[in-house]
């Protein structure tokens, strides 16, 4: 991109990956940076996370897309949580790569819609990198590849800023999807891993925080390297 | 008055649904506090206040989409005792969390953070229960409330040490038992693994220090894994256990001699797959055979109403395909109409469609008669279920080449095994055993050309 535009106003965004982290202490992570973010204290935040088994739903969940019960959960270990981001139910676990933008859309653009389509686009360019072609389908919001969900999406916005985001399955065991209805469709999932795609969750990252700060007009500033942040982070 | 509206979020969104009033008809409002919220397309939004005041009337319900512009509720903005003092600015209200709402939801301030002025940005976390092995399930916490556990005192067998409601149950039981014992630890939970899998000469595995109160180890591989069952399983098994309960099953085995059907098979199947871009297989063949014999003894192509026999004009035959997780039985109808490239065809479109799960639900309806081809799995006989209500289910195994006795002289032939499944209530043996062996005569007898 050439020097004008980065003149011009491209935005500057904070990466962080917060590693392996439980899914209520990285909402709560979430929710202060929102906060902030709100007050003008920082910058838009692009956060990365990998969740231990849990499952989620949203405020328009239906229970029936539960398929077991929260006590059957609870002994297969899967933590279950309603939050308030939109979407049905889904699940998050080890080997899925979870991103929670934290962007303030008054500074890009006030449509919500056309955020979505733009999370969608960073996560299909992002694929193309690994010979991937992710596709969008009608009414079914998150990333497709033949058929296949790779990427769900499930958003949360507040006085124009953003929470929640996506879960792009990349070596996720699909298994655990068995005790949903993802996003209340009959629809099957897959993971980068399924599809062929041999990468460390570190290439995708970087892949993933490229196409953002393509299709969101950022600058993406690593506060401290990936690698080093999740390793503190799992210590 | 001022009228609160459904905002535009975006270019292209004409209407939203209001999912959440997160105020109440008779509350007080600050401006820019969020009032309700909307969805639209997995983005659940928050909408601000326009004003401070009182929310006097709310005028669309929580689950309703309505058009953008459209009033979903009315302030009023001199019912607002406090509005005069902080006006503009869109600070929070001086004291809003004096002014006691009675029907205040309970905890959860953390998500707000309008109330939350300069003094303490990070709103402590909800600890309350939590124990120290990580979240507690809502039935957990509410059983702990209910039966007024101290969550310290129970050890936590599920994941990472957390606290199940096996652990609590024993704890009980073991408390119930011995009326006092404080400090000592709880008896081992009965119901859990461990302790007869400890008595096993565990091979190679590190045995987990036998009889001790050895607790489970963090990290532990667990032992078992627990899922539900898949929508499609749990009507397969139905179905199969259906149809045991229904019909009287029986099996009747014929050898068949396929050295003909082979031969054309070999002779056609490189131009037969050039010319119509899918393989040939022995199924359409047997499909083939199993409609002629249909067609000579109609009982089999029938079911059973009541007391009545159903015969079916129509032979529409299922064939089974195995998915990755399940089976699923597509029809092929009116396949008596049909030559071998024409079953050929349709097995190939049904089978590729049942797996990318795009067959139409009339696709899986209407059979007749069922074959399953138990054989591509390398099976040579095996004993199928009858898809209910059809009355009979051929099944066909691998195609081997076999020394086998022909005009008193030692031949190698391509032999397989036809098994047909049929429900003694309708068929009696000399009729499936006539059947079966029509079915063996045209295939073994093969002259119809392919192509």
């Amino acid at each position: 991109m050439p020097d004008t535009a980065l003149a011009s106003g491209l935005r500057v965004c904070e990466l962080r990956d917060l590693g392996r982290l439980r899914y209520e202490d990285a909402l709560r992570e979430q929710k202060d940076l929102e906060d902030r973010r709100k007050r003008g204290l920082i910058p838009d935040q692009l956060l990365f996370v990998e969740h231990p088994h849990v499952v989620t739903m949203g405020r328009n969940g239906k229970a029936e897309n539960l398929l077991a019960s929260e006590e059957l959960m609870e002994r297969a270990g899967i933590s279950f949580f309603k939050t308030d981001r939109g979407g049905d139910v889904t699940y998050h676990g080890p080997g899925q790569i979870v991103g929670y933008p934290i962007f303030d859309l008054r500074e890009w653009k006030r449509d919500v819609v056309g955020y979505v389509r733009a999370v969608e686009q960073s996560i299909m360019d992002a694929l193309a990198e690994f010979g991937i072609r992710g596709e969008r389908f009608e009414g079914h919001t998150g990333v497709w590849v033949d058929g296949r969900k790779v990427a769900a999406i499930g958003v949360h916005i507040s006085r124009w800023v953003t929470s929640h985001g996506f879960a792009l399955n990349h070596t996720t065991d699909l298994n655990y999807f068995k005790y949903i209805v993802p996003c209340g469709l009959h629809l099957p999932v897959t993971s980068l891993e399924a599809l062929g795609v041999q990468a460390s969750r570190e290439r995708v990252l970087r892949a993933l925080a490229g196409s953002f700060a393509r299709c969101f007009d950022l600058k993406i500033y690593q506060p401290v390297p990936l690698e080093e942040q999740a390793l503190e982070n799992r210590q | 008055m001022i009228d609160v509206v459904m905002p535009q979020m975006g270019e292209s969104i004409v209407e939203g649904t209001l999912t959440k009033w997160l105020k109440k008809a008779g509350d007080r409002v600050e401006r820019d506090e969020p009032l309700f919220e909307i969805s639209t397309d997995k983005v659940d939004t928050e909408i601000p206040s326009p004003a401070a005041g009182v929310l006097s009337q709310v005028l669309v319900e929580e689950g309703k989409t309505v058009a953008i512009g459209t009033a979903v509720g009315k302030i009023d903005e001199s019912g607002s005792p406090a509005a005069s003092a902080p006006a503009a600015s869109g600070a929070p209200a001086p004291a809003p969390a004096q002014a006691p709402p009675p029907a205040a939801p309970p905890a959860a301030p953390a998500a707000q953070p309008t109330p939350a002025q300069a003094a303490a940005p990070v709103p402590p976390p909800p600890a309350e229960t939590d124990s120290p092995a990580g979240p507690l399930s809502p039935l957990v916490r509410k059983m702990a409330r209910e039966y007024n556990i101290d969550l310290k005192q129970v050890r936590g067998t599920g994941a990472g040490g957390r606290i199940t409601k096996q652990d609590l149950e024993s704890f009980m039981s073991a408390q119930g038992a011995k009326t006092i014992q404080s400090a000592a630890q709880p008896p081992a939970p009965a119901p859990a693994a461990p302790a007869p899998l400890a008595a096993v000469p565990a091979p190679a595995v590190p045995a987990p220090a036998a009889e001790t109160t050895a607790p489970i180890a963090r990290g532990e591989q667990p032992r078992t894994r627990l899922e539900p069952m898949s929508v499609m399983r749990q009507r397969i098994a139905e179905h199969m256990v259906a149809s045991k309960h229904t019909a009287a099953h029986v099996t009747t085995v014929h050898r068949v001699d396929m050295t003909k059907v082979a031969r054309m098979r070999e002779r056609n199947k490189d131009e037969f797959k050039s010319r119509y871009g899918f393989s040939l297989t022995f199924l359409p063949f047997v499909t083939r055979a199993t409609v002629l014999a249909l067609r000579a003894f109609p009982l089999l192509n029938a079911s059973i109403e009541g007391t009545n026999i159903l015969y079916h004009n129509d032979v529409n035959i299922g064939i089974a395909v195995a998915l990755e997780n399940g089976l699923i039985v597509p029809v092929i109808r009116n396949a008596d109409e049909k030559n071998i490239i024409g079953l050929q065809r349709s097995i190939a479109d049904l089978a590729a469609r049942a797996r990318s799960r795009q067959l139409k639900p009339d696709e899986v309806q209407g059979g007749t008669f069922s074959i399953t081809n138990f054989g591509s799995f390398g099976s040579v006989f095996a004993t199928p279920v009858i898809n209910q209500p059809q009355v009979a289910i051929l099944g066909c195994g691998a195609v081997e080449k076999e020394p086998v006795v022909v005009n008193d002289a030692i031949a190698i032939r391509s032999m397989a095994y036809l098994a047909l499944t049929f429900d003694h209530r309708l068929i009696d043996g000399a009729l499936a055993d006539q059947f079966t062996g029509k079915v063996k005569e045209i295939l073994q007898n093969w002259s119809e050309e392919v192509l």
